[in-house]
């Protein structure tokens, strides 16, 4: 595929011998937003902690197949390296909650041990918050714990926090599940407003949420890719039976 | 903006790992020595005549721990005896009735007492039994032990009783058990194992102590079965064993340190076997 | 007629309050004992008694710095060398090897440390710790006394270490996984992760525990008093002989006469009591809040 940035060919992994992610082959594209799309348990959250090799740090886990970024395996990189350049959102909002709003987003330089003056650290700092919408809100509060933050404004923060290291890719695992209607609007337009600048991968079992967003659906079903595609296309003209039976909410 | 270099990290990263794991085994060392140490200098001094002799005076051979041995065994009796009943009956007021006013109270009460010094609870048993017996007794060792004794067993009683899963009381009354009974007769055996561990650790504690004693027991060369006069005890003999110039008590002391080693040591491992096997799992 | 059996309910629950006041009293009684016990002492030793260093039981001063230094010495120099130690046990076990036969025995093994009776450590201090003290102040050229402050501290150290490090590993082993994942996937390595997010969020966890060792130094008598060296004068030379609050209790109570001296001893182990109880509730006090919040 033209402008591929993640090419990943025939991964399998899983736990304590058992796969969960089934010989997926998939190409990512570049600056646009692809949805793995699937029921829970379907192994989407694993597949794409095998790209960021945050999978092989659980007991028992076994990883087999390529994938490449920009050309590069990123089995032989170094991992601590890799993790720089993608970046992963997670389930619940986590800030760090011993730090400040001020540290969470330069938490990666910090914990990286990366010496910046301060007026990096305030450039970096407020680039990152006016990305993903969060600078008015909270520039006055920049030295206090972000824990007061509401669920939403914490999630937008750890985004700011894995955009911060300008990565690549940006993983994001369900991102708006622990949120209101109001605060997965707010995540779905900044996602919007992103994704020309980054490539994004976004793991979801809310299908409305995957034909708002996505400009690539891969669906995904008992560790198969079952169908890979441009959104609108998969979402009214689905290729595999599985696919239309999922989207008219037969199981999941 | 000024990189650390990768390479400089992951050494710094394994050098911390290695640190950790070094100064680690520093803190785990001192046990083996200890246990190789006693045991060395101690189990060859271990023989029927020095269970069962007493004390010789300098010079005379064939000492031994006969005195002691009882002592100890009376002392932790008289201890046990007062703070099992006190102490599982407070463990009991606190589970049940642990957010109440008193309830805090007394938690505070029981959680202070584990933090006093022993010594400074031999002190108040000698105000309190020494002074108007005008002497030393066993009695009053016995019940500073206790006092040492009793926050153990409270503690480790309510922890245990507060495990239990409200269910279980629940389906106790709604068969219409009485709440005394209920407490009695189904809550309390379920939590056995973890009282029973309580009851073992404060035994062990207080078996090891000697601070206490220095001025309530006071210590006897001779054997003897009388909570009113003056004990011995293990602790105390080596104390005074391993202070002396003599190289012969010394030797007794170390026999004497051997057996309340394995005595101390073998109750701390017989908890780990009785929460382990007769545990009730929810 | 169904005859309704009295169920003794309300007799069980007011034995059960009654020994609830039991204990509660108990602990009162302790105290006041211990302050009625100390007033002929309170009276006639006044302030000096904690700004003098002349103890004297034949002139009739009783003066107890010495003592409270002493004390105050070898309890802060345990907690610094058990800190140290617990840190690294705490991290060992409750972060890098959570589980496995390793962790089992080390676990094992600190808890045994907490269970070897005082005599016994002070026995072995005597006899394997204070010659080697002894052959250190040689070769520096130093009195050998071998016995001293350092010792004890020494000895301390390893007493009080399973307190704070069973608490600390606790405390760090409480850290949600999903932080220590989000600091994985900003790139950084384990011991980044331990240091920089772990341990501040483990923090105030970690001080409770080190303020129960701290309290549980402050009381230990017979191991202390076998190595201190039990002499009276005032110094802050750690490798030189010293004395503590329970260690002088401990020598001299058993043979005090004179209502004044006996009553002087008495106040001292008042000030053990109100101190460390202090610290234990503080510590203790820590522990709840940082576990309760981390619960949340």
């Amino acid at each position: 595929m033209e402008g591929a940035v993640l090419e990943i060919e025939n991964l399998s992994a899983g736990f304590d011998g058992k796969d969960v992610v089934k010989g997926v082959s998939l190409e990512i594209p570049a600056n646009k937003v692809t949805a793995i799309m699937g029921p829970s348990g379907c192994g989407k959250t694993t597949f794409i902690r095998c790209i960021n090799r945050m999978h092989e740090l659980a007991a028992n886990a076994h990883v087999t197949g390529t994938v490449l970024l920009d050309g590069e395996d990123v089995y032989r990189m170094n991992p601590i390296l890799l993790r720089r350049r993608i970046g992963m959102v997670f389930q619940r909002p986590n800030p760090f909650p011993t730090m400040s709003i001020y540290d969470n987003v330069i938490a990666g330089y910090f914990l990286n041990g990366t010496h910046m003056s301060k007026s990096d650290r305030d450039r970096v700092v407020e680039e990152t918050l006016r990305r993903v919408a969060l600078w008015e809100e909270v520039k006055d509060s920049l030295y206090r714990r972000g824990t007061f933050l509401s669920g939403g404004q914490q999630q937008r923060l750890c985004i700011a926090r894995a955009l911060a290291m300008n990565p690549e890719i940006l993983l994001l695992d369900e991102p708006t599940s622990a949120l209101d209607p109001k605060a997965t609007a707010a995540i779905e337009e900044l996602i919007a407003q992103l994704k020309g600048t980054v490539t994004i991968v976004q793991v979801t079992h809310n299908i409305p949420q995957a034909a708002r967003i996505s400009d690539f659906t891969a669906f995904v079903h008992l560790g198969e890719l079952v169908e890979f595609g441009q959104t609108n296309k998969l979402f009214t003209v689905p290729k595999d039976k599985r696919t239309e039976e999922y989207l008219s909410g037969k199981f999941g | 903006m000024r990189e650390v270099s990768l390479q400089r990290r992951l050494r710094g990263d394994k050098a911390f790992k290695a640190g950790t794991l070094a100064l680690s085994l520093v803190a785990t060392v001192p046990l083996t020595l200890i246990l190789v140490f006693i045991v060395i200098r101690g189990a060859s001094s271990i023989n029927w005549q020095f269970l069962t002799a007493l004390p010789k005076p300098v010079g005379e051979s064939g000492g031994g721990i006969a005195n002691a041995l009882v002592g100890t065994v009376l002392l932790i009796l008289i201890g046990s005896l007062i703070s099992i009943p006190l102490g599982v009956s407070a463990g009991i007021f606190l589970a049940e009735r642990g957010k109440t006013r008193l309830g805090s109270v007394t938690r505070l009460a029981v959680e202070t007492l584990m933090g006093i010094p022993s010594i400074v609870l031999g002190i108040v048993a000698y105000v309190w039994v020494v002074r108007p017996m005008r002497g030393f007794s066993a009695l009053s060792g016995g019940i500073a032990l206790a006092m040492i004794m009793l926050p153990v067993i409270t503690l480790a009683t309510e922890e245990t009783l507060l495990l239990i899963p409200v269910s279980l009381r629940e389906a106790a009354l709604a068969l219409g058990v009485s709440y005394p009974r209920t407490v009695l007769r189904v809550v309390l055996p379920a939590g056995l194992s973890g009282i029973l561990t309580g009851v073992l650790l404060a035994v062990a504690r207080g078996a090891g102590e000697s601070a206490p004693l220095l001025f309530t027991a006071f210590g006897n060369p001779y054997l003897t079965g009388n909570i009113l006069k003056p004990m011995a005890s293990l602790p105390l003999t080596i104390f005074n064993y391993a202070t002396s110039p003599y190289p012969e008590w010394h030797a007794l002391a170390w026999g004497a340190s051997f057996v309340l080693l394995v005595f101390v040591l073998a109750l701390n491992l017989l908890t780990k076997l009785v929460s382990a096997k007769w545990k009730v799992q929810f | 007629m169904v005859r309704i059996r009295n169920d003794y309910g309300s007799t069980f629950r007011s034995l059960l309050v009654l020994v609830g006041l039991a204990v509660s009293v108990l602990l009162a009684a302790i105290f006041l004992s211990l302050f009625l016990f100390s007033r002929p002492a309170l009276l006639n030793n006044g302030l000096r008694f904690i700004t003098g260093t002349e103890w004297n039981p034949v002139t009739g001063k009783f003066q107890a710095l010495t003592f409270v230094v002493g004390t105050l010495l070898t309890s802060f120099i345990a907690l610094a060398i058990a800190t140290v130690l617990s840190f690294a046990l705490a991290i060992l076990l409750g972060y890098y090897f959570r589980t496995g036969a390793l962790a089992s025995v080390m676990k094992t093994a600190v808890e045994l440390l907490a269970g070897i009776p005082s005599v016994v450590y002070g026995f072995i201090g005597l006899f394997f710790l204070v010659p080697i003290v002894r052959a250190f102040q040689l070769v520096l050229g130093m009195p050998p006394y071998g016995v001293g402050m350092l010792t004890a501290s020494i000895l301390l150290a390893f007493m009080i270490l399973p307190y704070s490090a069973s608490i600390g590993r606790e405390m760090i082993s409480l850290v949600p996984e999903d932080l220590k994942e989000a600091a994985l996937s900003l790139g950084a390595t384990p011991s980044e992760v331990v240091r920089k997010v772990s341990l501040p969020y483990a923090r105030s966890g970690i001080l409770g525990g080190v303020l129960l060792a701290l309290g549980r130094a402050l009381g230990e008598t017979m191991a202390v008093t076998m190595v201190v060296g039990n002499s009276y004068n005032l110094t802050l030379n750690v490798l030189s002989p010293g004395n503590t609050m329970a260690s002088l209790i401990a020598n001299e109570f058993s043979e005090a006469t004179g209502e004044v001296y006996l009553s002087s001893l008495i106040e001292i182990a008042l000030l053990l009591f109100l101190v460390s109880s202090a610290i234990n509730i503080l510590g203790k006090l820590i522990i709840k809040r940082t576990s309760a919040a981390a619960q949340l």
